[in-house]
């Protein structure tokens, strides 16, 4: 039996849970999802339509809200009494967050960004994982007889198997020392960039910007075409742009239909962010800049006399 | 208030990624090294709220001889001390790491109030690092944040999830994981870096535990270059452009 941790958010299902549950159905039939708290019972139709036959909802009076070590302590009150071979969850703050108590409790390995898995044997599993936010692929071999993994979003698709789910509810054991920690507030963002990571076009700019000032060009760019401005880190390390609009492996990782990259050039840390892009343009005074080795289509010019005109035409096109 | 902060050592990948023949770490002969943006921003809030409160910061660092000049550059913006776990790479088992750490807190002097961490290394995004040692010394723990305060011994902690900010309030002493974007860290002044040449490191050595994850080996995926079409320049560049938008429908 797989055992999956299915994180939502006030009964709304994180929809990576699904590709969690269809990673567990790789390894074995038998999927029981994890949820915890109230409203949780609204995912389980969703869990059901990918497959799994049980749920397990953990609930106590003092949890009314995400609460990592309460949920923690559901994951071990289920794994203690069926054994799962392996229990997983997905690569968001929270999925790596709960196993990572779950982890540090049982004093068990955890292994996390898994992208394939494999159970070789009795208390032996092989893992590929991401490392260097995916420039870089990692073989593992992991001893334990519960494997505990997060699983890379997207790695898996969501496969559908039509059936309902019988729910089984039970107590989550907790201490005052479990219910600490848990959201206490919810605030809107206070910063912009909102959207970053489903738009459809990524306007970007780096150190060839020069300066926040430029930036009012990308975002009229931007606003032609129905897009997000994005940057790379050099440019909101020093101020020019707000962090929400860092795309790479420290920022938003975005796969847009067009990433147009100004004045970039092309750090791996940066690629981690924007590789999943349709089509890539690369804007660059430099014609050997890495970036270059990423685009569809290249310019080599100097943004700052290009995007003026670039604007007008674009502009002229969409009115015509 | 005593803040002790985790920063490992890096190599700063360029534009690619060689790995040793053997396939099995990453050929750095020819690299530079870096800490990660999440944990430079770590740095900066401690030696923030230094300024603010008062007291100490001290880093810890696990790994082989070199980490030295990534505590150095971190002495050179505000921490005032660093233990440095003597181990013989940077690539260390999650569990193993987590477990010398905290040896080595538990072993220092200082009763540290805060204790900060990245969320996730830049090589390993382990992610877990800062959960085990919370565990480890008993104390509460928020993580992957990117907004904190700290007032009567409590962090107000914000953590960003899609156009939201989930806020967790985490009682000292408590460990907290911080993600890029906490604050924009500063660039070392001079006198910080003249300072910064005498500050002490203690060298402890760290008592391993055998990996419960044993690497089999690492693959670059080869990029092969998408063979960009070179639009040209000016105008003529302009109006190339513009008929790829339109291509790709996202100009009508
Ligand atoms: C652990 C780690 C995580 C990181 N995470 C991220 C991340 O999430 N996102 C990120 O972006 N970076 C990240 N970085 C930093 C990254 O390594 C690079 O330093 C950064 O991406 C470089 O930004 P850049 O391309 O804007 O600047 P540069 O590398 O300086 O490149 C500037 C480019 O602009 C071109 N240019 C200059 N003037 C003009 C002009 N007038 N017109 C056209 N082109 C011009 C130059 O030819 C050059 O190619 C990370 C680093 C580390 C170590
Ligand atoms: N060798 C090390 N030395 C010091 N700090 C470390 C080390 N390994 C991990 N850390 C800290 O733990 C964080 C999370 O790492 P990880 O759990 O590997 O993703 C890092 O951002 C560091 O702050």
């Amino acid at each position: 039996m797989i055992l999956v941790y299915a994180d939502h958010d006030r009964g709304e299902l994180d929809p990576l849970a699904l590709q969690v549950v269809s990673a567990a159905r790789g390894l074995d039939a038998d999927v029981h999802a994890l949820i915890v708290g109230p409203n949780a019972e609204k995912c389980v139709d969703d869990l059901a339509s990918a497959g799994v036959r049980t749920v397990h909802h953990g609930t106590n009076a003092a949890i009314d809200d995400y609460t990592p070590r309460a949920n923690a302590n559901a994951v071990i009150t289920v794994m203690d009494r069926l054994e799962p071979r392996a229990v997983l969850a997905a690569g968001t703050p929270r999925g790596s967050e709960v196993l990572a108590h779950v982890a540090s409790i049982k004093d068990l390995p955890l292994v996390t960004e898994c992208s394939e898995i494999a159970l070789t044997g009795s208390g032996t599993a092989e893992v590929t994982r991401a490392r260097w936010g995916g420039n870089l692929l990692e073989r593992s071999e992991v001893s334990a007889d519960v494997l505990l993994a997060t699983v890379q979003a997207h790695a898996f698709a969501v496969s559908e198997d039509a059936g309902d789910a019988q729910v089984e509810a039970f107590e989550v054991p907790v201490t005052d020392a479990d219910l600490e920690v848990s959201i206490v507030e919810r605030t809107g963002a206070a910063e912009t960039g909102v959207g970053l990571a489903e738009a459809k076009v990524v306007i970007s700019g780096g150190r060839g910007m020069d300066g926040p000032e430029a930036f009012g060009m990308l975002e009229e760019l931007a606003d032609i075409l129905g897009g997000a401005v994005g940057c790379s880190r050099v440019v909101t390390a020093a101020g020019w742009r707000p962090h929400a609009e860092q795309v790479g492996q420290t920022g938003t990782k975005v796969a847009p239909d067009l990433y147009i990259a100004f004045g970039i050039s092309g750090a791996t840390q940066h690629i981690a962010g924007c590789k999943s892009a349709k089509t890539l343009i690369a804007v660059n005074t430099d014609g050997q800049a890495p970036i270059m080795t990423h685009a569809d289509y290249a310019v080599v010019d100097n943004l700052h006399t290009l995007l003026p005109v670039l604007i007008e035409k674009a502009r002229a096109a969409q009115g015509a | 208030m005593d803040i002790c902060v985790c920063i490992k050592r890096y190599p700063s990948l360029g534009s690619a990624i060689m790995l040793t023949d053997d396939g099995m770490a990453i050929d750095t002969d020819k690299l530079g090294f870096t800490l990660s943006p999440h944990e430079e921003c770590a740095v900066e809030a401690a030696v923030q709220l230094k300024e603010e409160h008062g007291g100490t910061v001290t880093l810890i660092s696990m790994g082989p001889e070199g980490v030295e000049e990534q505590i150095r550059e971190q002495f050179a913006i505000g921490a005032d001390r660093a233990i440095w776990i003597r181990s013989d790479s940077t690539d260390i088992d999650p569990q193993a790491a987590a477990k010398a750490i905290g040896d080595a807190i538990e072993a220092d002097e200082t009763a540290f109030d805060l204790i900060l961490l990245g969320s996730e290394s830049a090589d390993n995004a382990n992610a877990q690092t800062g959960v085990r040692l919370a565990h480890r010394l008993g104390r509460p723990v928020a993580t992957a944040i990117k907004g904190m305060t700290i007032a009567d011994g409590v962090a107000t902690c914000e953590r960003a999830v899609g156009t939201m900010r989930e806020v967790y309030r985490v009682r000292l002493p408590a460990v907290v994981t911080v993600k890029d974007g906490l604050n924009i860290p500063r660039y070392p002044s001079v006198p910080g870096r003249i300072k910064a040449r005498k500050k002490p490191i203690d060298e402890v050595t760290g008592d391993l535990d055998a990996p419960s994850i044993q690497l089999m080996g690492l693959t670059a995926p080869i990029r092969e270059s998408k063979g960009a079409q070179d639009l040209g320049a000016g105008d003529e560049a302009a109006d190339a452009l513009v008929d790829v938008m339109k291509q790709i429908g996202v100009l009508s």
